[in-house]
């Protein structure tokens, strides 16, 4: 199992599971993204300590659209920290940096705003 | 490949630009629902076809089937270009059917709506993975263009090096600023527009043939 960092207080309390970068190293591309649907589905709020990569983003997408359904998961919000790099280019990708950018993903109907500026990524989540 | 086919799509490639297998390039219109990416290949259909592609909505999610177009050819400054043209369902990362019940739709409607939504969304993916060649990303310009869904769908179109023209729609909008998006993309060409009253598409299909061309 991933390392977990976990807050719960029990009912009603909004679960946040951290991954590090390192456990993220170690994992497969379909074994991140079931690790974060898994989590979200529950509710949880999942931070990666290392992004994920533009091929697994669109997995994450297209996995995700799999799992909504009207009587629970809307999907995810995502925001991702710092910003994938405009002037990201060709060494970039070959070195792997833009996959070094922390990301939080949340599910939709409990997060009612996700808020990133240049420096801060917050969540408002309503606990259930 | 075979040294023929290679061959041959070296010459092609030569003749018309960036090509698919049967010869003519498809570009993708890709963006967030809404942004007005149906309108404009519409329009683009109706300038060089005089035909329409699918229906348009202020309904989120209204195209939920990639369209395709085949053989679009824009002429400009004495070049032509050919295209095949696909609107894709605009792709984002939830779907609640909910939204579609605050629009008047009926529950059983909005349900089998956001269904037919989250399997667009996939498709669209799916298009982008193999079958296009090239993207056209409409972007509405009166809403901030730093969203995750942008800032991912931009980046997996890049990781897969298919040239980009990004489109600054709805300009007609009073609070619309195709500055912020051009802020946005620097390394993109922008060109703002509006495909609703066809403000600059005279820029956009000089921009088609320089990019796609
Ligand atoms: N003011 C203004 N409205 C526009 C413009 N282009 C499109 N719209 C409107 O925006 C709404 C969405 O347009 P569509 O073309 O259906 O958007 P879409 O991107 O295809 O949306 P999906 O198929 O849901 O992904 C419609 O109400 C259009 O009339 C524009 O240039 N200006
Ligand atoms: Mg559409």
């Amino acid at each position: 199992m991933p390392e977990q960092v976990k807050h719960d207080d029990g009912e009603g309390g909004v679960q946040i599971d951290m991954i590090s970068a390192g456990r993220m190293d170690e994992m497969t591309s379909m074994e991140k993204i079931h690790f974060i649907l898994d989590g979200v589905r529950e509710g949880k709020v999942v931070i990666l300590e290392a992004g994920l990569s533009p091929d697994e983003e669109a997995k994450l997408i297209e996995v995700t659209m799999t799992e909504i359904s009207p009587d629970g998961f809307s999907g995810i919000e995502i925001e991702s920290y710092p910003k994938e790099s405009p002037k990201s280019g060709f060494l970039d990708r070959i070195l792997g940096e833009d996959e070094s950018k922390m990301t939080v993903i949340g599910p939709a109907n409990q997060i009612e705003t996700l808020h990133k500026d240049s420096e801060l990524i917050s969540a408002v989540v309503s606990a259930r | 490949m075979g040294i023929i086919t290679e061959i041959r799509n070296s010459i092609s490639q030569t003749v018309n630009g960036i090509f698919a297998d049967d010869g003519t390039a498809r570009i993708g219109i890709y963006g967030p629902p809404n942004a007005g990416k149906t309108t404009l290949a519409n329009r683009i259909a109706r300038d060089w076809t005089g035909e329409a592609m699918g229906a348009e909505s202020q309904i989120p999610h209204e195209t939920r089937r990639a369209q395709r177009k085949e053989d679009v050819t824009i002429e400009r400054n004495g070049n032509s270009v050919t295209l095949d043209i696909v609107d894709t369902p605009g792709v984002s990362t939830k779907v609640d059917y909910q939204e579609f019940v605050d629009f008047g739709m009926d529950e059983d409607d909005a349900i089998e709506r956001s269904r037919e939504a989250t399997e667009g969304v996939a498709e669209a993916m799916h298009w982008l993975k193999e079958d296009i060649d090239g993207v056209i990303y409409v972007l509405d310009s009166s809403l901030d263009p730093f969203t995750q869904v942008n800032t991912m769908l931009t980046g997996i179109i890049e990781s897969r090096d298919l040239p980009i023209l990004i489109i600054a729609n709805k300009v007609d909008l009073e609070d619309a600023s195709p500055q912020r998006i051009d802020q946005a993309f620097p390394q993109h060409e922008t060109v703002p527009l509006s495909g609703l009253e066809g403000d600059n598409t005279d820029e956009l299909y000089e921009k088609i043939a320089e990019q796609f061309g």
